[in-house]
């Protein structure tokens, strides 16, 4: 027993070391206050000076305050319209051509992100010249290309909450005299919230630390974070990098945490429920 | 019992000719019902009847493949479920899990557009009358069964609705609270004038709470009646084996008088010597019904010339009030009979392999012929 139990626990911290081993080590350097971001300088060192060159540095932070704002407005735009596909897929029956909706709609998820930047980028170059509309690419451009593809996300987490919905609920309000309207803004959003909430959040982060997709639909004056990383990066790693890829990691394990916190008390809610269904089935 | 009985012969819904496919599947099948105001009307059928069908037809959730749905005089067929003058209680409750009591019964009247202290007022009286007064703030979730099906009630009646629709009330409370809620309701309902229609897959209930029964069966309606009328006198086989427990015999007419029938039936070794007249063609193969409790069991022979066969013993169901035998009569065929256990000492009472004198009266066989 004690021999598997060290076996097991091994394994697993292998395995953990395999995952965040990188990351904690950018974490570390970026503590480092050596020029050099392989050389831990063990005399000066933990120092935050990298963060302080960092948040001095006028070009990054107007990059952060850009990529914070399309990461919100496009998860807005995908977190609107991906509810409405969600809805429709779990809620209006077989409608013709409702196998092809949910295929098309999940498409983006299995979709290299090249091809859907490419393909984005075409789209946007031939509408301009069909109807000037868009004019260049900027930072509109990246907020639809991002809708499309995060909007996926949305439509899968809000259509598996809907999957669990009792629609007796929905009738019940239709019968007390509610329009379907009202019902769906004062029964229907109300209850599936935190999957909508936790699908804001999935579609901030992915919009958040996307970089294909943007660096081929963006346009002078609309560098995303990401796109500063990666390019300062092929001149050369600078221990800023570090302490940017890590304030950056930060904000998306808060986004992750967020939204694992609310699919959990939508799980423990159901489990909830069902058990209480089930002790008066009793 | 007053309201009950001079409310009858109103007319309030009328339900003509209504199907409904789903597929080629048809789950109610030219149904026609006339629903008298004031009365609870029980619609009681096996799982797949239909019943709950027919019930979501009247709410509106479904429309009817053919036929019309007539409520007070009105046309409803094509009335979508917020602009019909009724309201339903679904049998999971469906309570509104993100708001309190208050505000769960408080919904269809917001929907009114009433004044908030008008609204305030109904609700505070409403939960005074299911005795919900302390539990406003709650949510669902912190409710107990019987709490929340009170709460259901309350949301579906606030609305003062002429006619209340409840999809099985009371399946999901234990049966201690389901008798005391079954009292309740009958209660609620005198007290208020709605006309109820429930659905049931329970007869207890049925036949406890309704003034009146529609016996389903594969989307018909097969009988309607009082309870008495469906339990004393079933109009078929189905009828009679559904709603509590029956003893059929096969059997055929062999004397045929207005005033009294003898019928043969070899699987009791006697004929059956039934006091009333029975309209059925001759030599049509008939069913004799004799329910348990309408069969007489004892040691010696009992004292008519008719109507009475012996057996022997094989199961004994002790059930406290009543006691359950299975006696097996020469023909092979097993003969429920139940007794109830007037007398205390249980070495008076009648034992396995005991033979015994199966005997009944000649009012108490129903001849089917169906």
């Amino acid at each position: 027993m004690r021999v598997r139990g060290l076996f097991r626990n091994s394994v697993l911290m292998l395995g953990f070391v395999f995952l965040y081993a990188p990351i904690v080590s950018m974490i570390f350097f970026s503590f480092n206050n050596s020029r050099l971001v392989t050389v831990w300088d063990a005399v000066n060192s933990p120092t935050l000076k990298w963060y302080v060159v960092l948040f001095k540095n006028e070009a990054i932070l107007g990059a952060a305050w850009l990529s914070i704002k399309i990461a919100a407005l496009s998860a807005s735009g995908a977190v609107v319209l991906g509810t409405l596909a969600g809805l429709s897929l779990a809620r209006f029956g077989k409608f013709r051509g409702r196998a092809l909706l949910s295929v098309m709609i999940t498409a983006p998820l299995v979709m290299p992100e090249v091809i859907t930047g490419l393909s984005m980028l075409l789209l946007f170059v031939a509408l301009e010249q069909l109807t000037g509309w868009p004019e260049g690419r900027g930072i509109l451009t990246i907020i639809f290309a991002h809708i499309t593809f995060s909007m996926a996300y949305v439509t899968v987490v809000v259509q598996s909450r809907l999957a669990s919905f009792d629609c007796s609920l929905e009738e019940v309000a239709l019968d007390l005299g509610a329009r379907p309207v009202t019902v769906f803004w004062r029964i229907t959003l109300p209850i599936i919230f935190p999957a909508v909430l936790s699908g804001w959040l999935l579609a901030f982060t992915l919009s958040w630390d996307d970089v294909v997709i943007s660096q081929f639909v963006s346009g002078p004056g609309s560098t995303t974070l990401p796109m500063i990383v990666y390019s300062k990066v092929r001149l050369g790693v600078s221990p800023d990098i570090n302490a940017l890829a890590s304030v950056m990691l930060l904000i998306v394990a808060l986004c992750v945490v967020l939204s694992t916190y609310y699919i959990k008390r939508i799980e423990q809610r159901r489990v909830a429920e069902a058990l209480m269904v089930r002790s008066e089935e009793l | 019992m007053s309201s009950r009985q001079s409310n009858l012969k109103t007319e309030y819904v009328r339900i003509e000719g209504v199907s409904k496919q789903f597929g080629s599947f048809s789950a109610v099948d030219n149904v026609s019902l006339s629903i008298y105001k004031g009365e609870i009307f029980c619609l009681l059928g096996g799982s797949g009847c239909g019943k709950t069908t027919l019930l979501r037809i009247l709410a509106g959730f479904e429309t009817p493949s053919v036929g019309r749905i007539l409520i007070d005089g009105q046309d409803m067929t094509d009335t979508p479920p917020f602009k019909r003058p009724v309201n339903m209680m679904f049998q999971s409750y469906a309570l509104f899990p993100h708001m309190s009591v208050e505000k769960n019964i408080a919904f269809g009247l917001e929907q009114e557009g009433i004044a908030r202290n008008e609204v305030q007022r109904r609700v505070a009286e409403m939960l005074d009358i299911v005795k919900l007064s302390e539990f406003t703030r709650r949510k669902p979730h912190q409710l107990s069964g019987g709490q929340r099906q009170r709460v259901a009630l309350a949301r579906s009646l606030v609305k003062k609705p002429k006619l209340l629709l409840l999809d099985e009330p009371l399946a999901a409370l234990d049966r201690k609270l389901r008798e005391h809620t079954q009292f309740e309701l009958i209660n609620l309902q005198e007290q208020l004038g709605v006309t109820f229609i429930v659905v049931t897959h329970d007869q207890e209930e049925a036949m406890t709470l309704g003034s009146r029964i529609g016996v389903m069966n594969k989307g018909r309606i097969v009988q309607v009646g009082t309870p008495t009328e469906i339990y004393e006198y079933p109009n078929s086989c189905f009828v009679a084996d559904f709603i509590g427990s029956v003893n059929m015999f096969k059997g055929k007419l062999i004397e045929d008088e207005p005033g009294y029938v003898r019928i043969a039936c070899p699987e009791l070794d006697v004929n059956v010597f039934v006091s009333h007249g029975i309209s059925s063609a001759p030599d049509v193969g008939l069913n004799v019904a004799i329910r348990p409790e309408k069969i007489d069991m004892t040691r010696t022979a009992p004292m008519q010339k008719e109507n009475f066969t012996q057996g022997i013993v094989k199961e004994i169901a002790y059930m406290g009030d009543i006691s359950m035998y299975l006696v097996q009569i020469p023909s092979g065929k097993m003969v429920r009979v139940t007794i109830p256990n007037i007398e205390r000492q249980v070495d008076e009472r009648i034992s396995w392999e005991e033979s015994v004198y199966l005997s009944w009266q000649s009012s108490s066989p129903v001849v089917l012929s169906q």
